[in-house]
């Protein structure tokens, strides 16, 4: 393995794991103490329309990928804010939509196009040198925001009407949230794929959550250990020879059941202990 | 005269076409400590939102402290009913408390040392300094809701809103936090969401009964015909014992009539 570093491309596909795993840790963090999920899994899906629109209609790829992203994520935002019973109703039908929509447009697209296939799984092995300035800004521009706003996002997320109060404009901060979120999930999918991303945003941070004293340090330890479940997940998938997106979401599900194993033993362990010692 | 802290008219709030308060009228004068009672949907909660901006009224007025409600919010404390909120967040006792020292264009200044000391006063008032280190998942229902208190306490509020703030709390319990309140109220003006006519008779000045309409009473003493209105039965069928408040003077509600 330690040859292949020498190649540009694997250099490549592991700073695009590093910078996806620095993404998915924060925006994953943020994802999961809010709840909102299924909302980002109905962006990433309903995101594919705009695959198929920038193609049908010859449009620069991350326009109309980021732009169509953009607009369902704020649909389903303002859904969740305005009848909150009806909203994942709506997000599954924007989800099944959007996805169905860019299917659709690729087929009336004449010409040789970009397939299911690495949209669902990525293509982290042939990331362009492009790609990764774009994460890096991403990136760049998501610490940037979160740092800023840390404390509002903290109270927002742990209870939003106290927040409020405050004064702080919870509306546009979760507006803004989201248009984040779009601008990652859209970029993680090119470079780790649509099945990987959701993964990524939550199993780390559900791992992480109750051993976290602080947001910060949820959002930390998430993008460590999304870093390490990446790296080893490729590093399986260079060796035995497997499909690198669908590796790395093994190993991440194995890291969770360890997890919850481990959660399950060590209350039992303690228990047992002191029986003996009492004895 | 003074002028009100609170001046409501003929508010009226429906939820899904569902009237939940009506022709409501409510003028509070500052250093007030007033008890809400009523039964369980009659609307109590609903005030307190409408009163702090976080739901608007279909047809009637508010002003706090002569304004309305959302200008202000930020000089009421609030204490929600709701403590299991969120219980695995990762947050401490402390950053829960230091919410209290938000204001909106903070900018890029984390809390300053003068709002860390703050928050831990505001800790120390309701006797929970040792759990400032620790999750609040951690913590009893009880603590939890005094870590609530401690958060609105930090806010340096003119107004404090409580909403059933010793639901999770035992008898001994509620005495001290009901001689925390009236110590308070000697610089706040309070009020009180609550289920428990024991406060009502000892500790506060005024009760306002709500039950979609809204009737307030000057003095602390609940009447018979109060609780028969409030609760739908008669002051016999609710346990005497119940209704004998503790306090001095001692307060001994009306009587049964066929005494």
């Amino acid at each position: 393995m330690l040859e292949a570093l020498q190649f540009e491309f694997m250099q490549n596909a592991l700073m695009a794991g590093l910078l996806a795993s620095l993404i998915c840790g924060i925006m994953g963090t943020l994802v999961v103490v809010n709840r909102i999920v299924f909302l980002s899994g109905g962006i990433a899906h309903a995101s594919y329309g705009g695959i198929g629109l920038a193609f049908f209609f010859g449009w620069p790829y991350l326009f109309g990928t980021i732009g169509f992203a953009l607009l369902m994520a704020f649909f389903m935002a303002a859904i969740t804010l305005k009848a909150k019973h009806r909203s994942d109703t709506i997000i599954g039908v924007l989800w099944a939509v959007g996805m169905a929509l860019g299917i659709i447009l690729i087929d009336l697209t004449p010409g040789y196009n970009v397939d299911l296939m690495s949209y669902l799984f990525g293509s982290i092995l042939t990331v362009p040198d492009s790609d990764i300035w774009l994460m890096l800004a991403v990136g760049a521009i998501i610490i940037c925001v979160v740092s800023y706003f840390y404390n509002d996002y903290l109270a927002l997320s742990y209870d939003e009407e106290f927040a409020q109060i405050r004064g702080i404009h919870v509306k546009s901060l979760y507006f803004l949230l989201i248009a984040l979120l779009a601008v990652s999930v859209v970029m993680i999918i090119r470079v780790v794929g649509l099945i990987l991303v959701i993964a990524l945003l939550t199993i780390p941070p559900y791992i992480v959550e109750k051993y976290s004293k602080s947001l910060i340090k949820m959002m930390i330890f998430s993008s460590v250990m999304s870093a390490i479940f990446t790296f080893t997940g490729m590093w399986f998938s260079f060796i035995f020879n497997l499909t690198s997106g669908a590796s790395i979401i093994l190993v991440a599900a194995f890291g969770f059941l360890i997890s919850i194993a481990i959660e399950r033993i060590i209350p039992k362990i303690s228990k047992r202990t002191v029986k003996m010692v009492e004895k | 005269m003074s002028l009100s802290i609170i001046e409501i008219r003929d508010l009226n709030f429906s939820y899904n076409r569902q009237p939940v308060l009506l022709d409501v009228n409510l003028d509070i004068k500052a250093g007030d400590f007033m008890a809400m009672i009523g039964p369980n949907g009659g609307g109590k909660t609903t005030l307190l939102k409408l009163m702090l901006g976080l739901l608007s009224a279909d047809r009637g007025r508010i002003r706090v402290l002569g304004k309305p409600p959302n200008d202000v919010s930020h000089r009421i404390g609030y204490v929600p009913q709701d403590v299991h909120i969120n219980k695995d967040f990762p947050v401490s006792v402390l950053d829960v408390v230091l919410m209290g020292k938000l204001k909106p264009g903070r900018g890029w200044s984390g809390h300053s040392r003068k709002d860390r000391i703050a928050a831990l006063q505001a800790l120390g008032k309701v006797e929970m300094t040792d759990f400032h280190n620790r999750r609040i998942g951690e913590l009893s229902g009880g603590q939890i809701q005094r870590v609530f208190v401690a958060r609105a306490l930090v806010t340096e509020p003119e107004l404090l809103f409580l909403d059933e703030p010793t639901a999770s709390i035992d008898t001994k319990g509620q005495r001290e936090f009901y001689t925390l309140l009236k110590e308070l109220n000697q610089t706040i003006t309070i009020i009180v969401v609550s289920h428990d006519l024991m406060v009502v008779s000892g500790y506060v000045k005024s009760v306002a009964c709500v039950n979609q309409r809204l009737h307030y009473h000057g003095q602390a003493e609940l009447t018979g015909e109060m609780i028969e209105f409030m609760y739908h039965c008669t002051a016999e069928e609710a346990c005497p014992v119940e209704l004998i408040a503790h306090g001095l003077p001692h307060r001994v509600l009306h009587t049964h009539r066929d005494d």
